[in-house]
């Protein structure tokens, strides 16, 4: 090649990034760290010094935790059967699983707002069966985030795991199975060590969706229970403090990072274990 | 019938499969039908049947005008973003270069920035700091969200393209531009199609990104139907919601035709 042409091509994307994404993005950033005489990392201090911001922080990373723990124990055995089915019947489950990832969120937590609200389908359905005679509070909870969380980002541990487990050849389970392996068991020591890479690119798709969601947690979450993205929200637009909503914005960035790198650690590890 | 080894006998995992998908589809249903409810609350089981809602929205300036925002900051977003993005994928996936690794890493940047974190930089930077007016903001938010999609798609059609065939053409004296036009672009039009309407929906249903970026006169309509629930409680949002899951289906629809639904399973 005389001459590197081919480099204007990514010339007009690189640069819309750089100047778009990436500096605005150190703007937010760096002014965390500028105090009143210099460099310092006062405002950090204050953030964990601060009860209230612990409380939040604490919630949502609880939230997303347990929607991965949830998304995985629910989404493990559906890939598995997908997976297992035949091409036919496996484009229609794929074809389901897709449909919810490309629906409107807004639409998503809206649903269950009708379903888990005091006059929702849930209490409506209790009190008819003289059940409970007062409306149980089940809307404007952290489980109603964490239920609205796990339906949302469910599909997503299902394709990641599909598309791995797909690719695990009948005879294995079937040698497994002929060596004496029941059928938990053939789980355990065959698809599951196989199906890991799947398992993390789906827990680090459905934690840091989970932990940076904003439309769910606000829909269902209401005033009392607040998580990271709905506190940035409030502290630039409600209340106008640029800085206080750039620092929860960084905290924000780095612990998605940190748990990004630790769960990519863990999986090299696993493997060099060759497990 | 190698394909089903397993699962004849596992009425269990069946079973467990079948709730699964129960749990997705019931609060569909339930939507569906209190959509079509004539109460003004909204209210499960329907006692009735009505279109009022449908009209409701159709007749409503509020989320006519802030539909046609919607679909116009995605089709606009989505061309632009298809304009920087089809020569960005060729050129990754044609030629071998240094750095190729970190610009690669650089297009998909965007993925691991939490989206609210972006929006909120967005407005913190380009309109507080630079005070670029909301709407160019709001479209290169999105340009920016949906870039990788279109990287991804494009670059993965042109995978099994065998660009001896380019290297005739261009030996054969076609100018580089001409080539693509006529020899590459053809080969690749389902993917960018396919490509458009993931992009297209991407921006569509965005949330963290529009919700920072709404002025007067601009507001897209995922945004507006969330203040709208903060204070009612009418079937208004559940016929909105069929129709918009309507569009998913017309642009999975596409999807399957063009790249197949399988591609998200990859």
């Amino acid at each position: 090649m005389k001459k590197k042409w081919f480099y204007t091509l990514l010339i007009p994307g690189l640069t819309l990034i750089i100047v778009f994404l990436f500096i605005p993005l150190i703007y937010t950033i760096g002014s965390t760290f500028i105090g009143e005489e210099g460099y310092s990392f006062a405002r950090y201090i204050e953030f964990l010094k601060d009860g209230y911001y612990i409380k939040i922080f604490n919630r949502t990373l609880r939230i997303a935790l347990i929607t991965s723990l949830v998304c995985m124990i629910l989404g493990m055995p559906v890939a598995y059967y997908i997976s297992r089915t035949k091409k036919s019947v496996r484009g229609i489950f794929i074809a389901c699983t897709v449909f919810p990832l490309l629906t409107n969120s807004v639409v998503r937590s809206f649903a269950w707002m009708t379903i888990l609200g005091s006059n929702g389908v849930i209490n409506k359905l209790l009190m008819n069966l003289n059940i409970i005679d007062k409306p149980l509070k089940l809307l404007y909870t952290e489980s109603a985030i964490i239920i609205g969380t796990v339906y949302l980002f469910l599909p997503l541990m299902v394709v990641s795991l599909v598309g791995v487990m797909e690719n695990i050849e009948n005879d294995l389970l079937e040698a497994a199975e002929s060596l004496g392996a029941n059928r938990i068991k053939a789980f355990f020591k065959v698809i599951f060590p196989l199906s890991v890479p799947g398992l993390i690119v789906g827990c680090v798709l459905v934690f840091t969706g989970a932990f940076t969601a904003y439309t769910t947690p606000q829909l269902l979450g209401g005033n009392t229970n607040i998580v990271l993205s709905t506190l940035v929200y409030q502290r630039a637009m409600t209340l106008g403090d640029w800085t206080g909503a750039s620092v929860v914005a960084t905290v924000m960035i780095v612990t998605t990072l940190t748990v990004i790198g630790v769960i990519n650690k863990l999986a090299s590890r696993l493997n060099e274990r060759g497990v | 019938m190698k394909g089903v080894f397993n699962m004849k006998h596992n009425k269990g995992l069946t079973f467990f499969t079948v709730c699964v998908y129960l749990f997705i589809f019931a609060p569909v249903v339930i939507i569906i039908m209190t959509a079509f409810g004539p109460d003004e609350v909204i209210a499960f089981p329907p006692k009735g049947f009505s279109l009022k809602w449908f009209v409701n929205i159709f007749t409503s300036d509020m989320f006519m005008k802030t539909f046609s925002i919607s679909i116009q900051v995605a089709v606009i977003a989505t061309i632009i973003a298809l304009i920087i993005g089809v020569p960005a994928a060729y050129a990754m996936s044609r030629f071998d270069f240094k750095g190729k690794g970190l610009i690669k890493n650089i297009f998909f940047s965007s993925i691991i920035v939490p989206g609210i974190v972006f929006g909120f930089s967005i407005f913190n930077f380009i309109i507080i700091k630079w005070k670029l007016p909301i709407y160019t903001s709001l479209l290169i938010g999105h340009i920016i969200i949906i870039l990788p999609y279109i990287i991804r798609v494009v670059a993965s059609s042109l995978e099994g393209f065998d660009y001896s065939i380019e290297e005739a053409a261009v030996s054969l004296g076609a100018s580089r531009l001409k080539t693509f036009f006529l020899v590459v672009f053809p080969n690749i039009t389902s993917g960018v199609i396919a490509a458009f309407m993931l992009a297209f929906i991407n921006s569509f249903n965005n949330v963290p990104i529009s919700i920072f970026l709404t002025g007067p006169g601009v507001s897209t309509l995922p945004i507006k139907m969330m203040s709208y629930v903060e204070y009612y409680y009418d079937p208004t949002i559940s016929a909105l919601s069929v129709t918009l899951m309507i569009m998913t289906i017309g642009i999975m629809f596409i999807v399957e035709r063009t790249l197949g639904l399988s591609y998200f399973s990859k």
